[in-house]
């Protein structure tokens, strides 16, 4: 059993504002500074309450590190550009459609796939936390969690897409879809020209995770010198 | 709550930081917070709005300074504490004060793989509640502030837009974080033109869709 020892300063309070009346404990919550540690602290003693089992744990950070990603979106883009029918189900029903591939996890119950043509570009942002397709996507990069992109995505979408290196004409239509709710969005990428002999895998290899937010665009490969 | 978190729309945030091959976890310590955020939600004790409201509460300052996963641990602690698993000493000291483990739901490591996949419901088809809108009805947000959690952001509150699509009936967040019960309502994704949110200066062409509850609107 490890202990730690804290001096007073290094603590952080939190949740000291409490101004609307719900009845909560209102004291200070004192907790080491250094996350590392306090992580620890926090797990040793839920497991030494027996409330949570370390191989759990291992389990679920393996499963996000390994087994649920970008990769899991990319194959039913992938799908949906060689299977008009699939296409189809996916634009109408993204939840089932995700689950003929065996994806249908936490956050992708209600899966809404929205697709990019020459005329109307999708982005997707969640300017009050950082809701993300987790069942297609894995978990979100960290610039999709921050201020930044989150302040400008729904204010200035082009001149985000324009740091991402996306120039898009003035007659295409953005639209942003702010994930205000329990809908996820997966934003289905336009097929690149000059792909149409690639197999599904290798369809799937060009599909990045940019390209399945919005803030990006998937091109065929480069001709083989 | 007109807290912090509600950033659609503000300026002066920096530019977008992106980094190659980023890594799921950039240190251990992330995914072990991640992971007991997952363990410690299957207890059941409090839900997903009161989750989110736990960290709109952090104070502004700390909100922006700390990163994603030290927000979580923040908040999971204050969680714990809040609702009675561990106390306050106990995180301080990282040494268990009580043997007696409240009863509480363990994940095992065999149900942990399923777990990572679960899925969480939040629609209520069969729930009682009026639609007072169909596709295609013109609505303004209402003006609306209150102290407590919503999913209503400042940048729409008082802006027309129109019903686009019609998502069911599903719990709604103003009332579950806060323990009044799901109080289930229909939802819908409205959209608004970029210029009526942003004004002149904003694309003609453009604009935002958001996913808002029956309650949140009024017909224009």
């Amino acid at each position: 059993m490890h202990t730690f020892s804290l001096q007073p300063e290094a603590r952080v309070y939190i949740g000291a504002v409490h101004a609307h009346g719900h009845a909560h404990d209102h004291e200070h919550q004192a907790v080491p500074s250094d996350p590392a540690l306090r992580t620890k602290a926090l797990e040793s003693l839920l497991v030494e309450k027996g409330l949570v089992d370390p191989a759990a744990l291992d389990t679920l950070v393996d499963a996000f590190e390994n087994k649920i990603g970008p990769r899991n979106g990319a194959r039913v883009v992938a799908r949906a550009w060689v299977d008009p029918e699939y296409k189809k189900r996916l634009l109408v029903d993204g939840g089932s459609a995700i689950a003929e591939l065996g994806y249908a996890g936490s956050q992708g119950e209600h899966l809404i796939a929205v697709e990019n043509t020459p005329q109307v570009h999708n982005l997707v942002v969640c300017t009050l936390c950082s809701c993300y397709p987790w069942a297609v996507l894995g978990l979100p990069p960290v610039w999709y969690k921050s201020a930044p992109y989150r302040s400008r995505a729904v204010i200035d979408p082009r001149g985000v897409l324009r740091e991402f290196g996306l120039e898009l004409p003035e007659e295409t239509e953005i639209r942003v879809w702010d994930s205000t709710a329990e809908i996820r969005y997966l934003v289905v990428p336009e097929r690149p020209v000059g792909t149409e002999n690639l197999s599904e895998d290798d369809l799937a290899a060009l599909v990045s995770r940019d390209s399945m937010i919005g803030t990006a665009k998937v091109f065929a490969p480069k001709p083989k010198p | 709550m007109n807290g912090i978190h509600d950033l659609g729309g503000m300026h002066g945030m920096g530019p977008i930081v992106r980094e190659e091959n980023e890594p799921v976890f950039h240190e251990p310590w992330e995914g072990r917070v991640y992971a007991i955020t997952r363990a410690i939600g299957a207890f059941g004790k409090w839900n997903l709005d009161a989750s989110r409201h736990a960290i709109e509460m952090l104070p502004p300052a700390d909100y922006l300074r700390m990163s994603y996963y030290e927000k979580w641990l923040a908040r999971n602690i204050g969680l714990l504490i809040r609702h009675g698993i561990i106390t306050r000493e106990e995180i301080e000291t990282g040494k268990a004060a009580t043997e007696a483990a409240p009863a509480l739901r363990r994940l095992s490591a065999a149900e942990a793989a399923a777990h990572a996949n679960r899925r969480d419901r939040y629609s209520r088809p069969d729930a009682a509640a009026v639609a007072r809108f169909v596709v295609g009805d013109r609505v303004r947000a209402r003006n609306m502030n209150p102290e407590g959690h919503t999913r209503l952001p400042r940048y729409a509150r008082g802006k027309q837009g129109v019903i686009s699509r019609h998502h069911g009936i599903f719990v709604f967040p103003d009332t579950n974080a806060h323990f009044q019960g799901e109080q289930p309502q229909h939802l819908y994704s409205v959209r608004f033109a970029a210029r009526e949110l942003w004004g002149d200066e904003a694309s003609p062409r453009d604009c935002v869709h958001l996913d808002l509850w029956d309650p949140y609107l009024d017909h224009a």
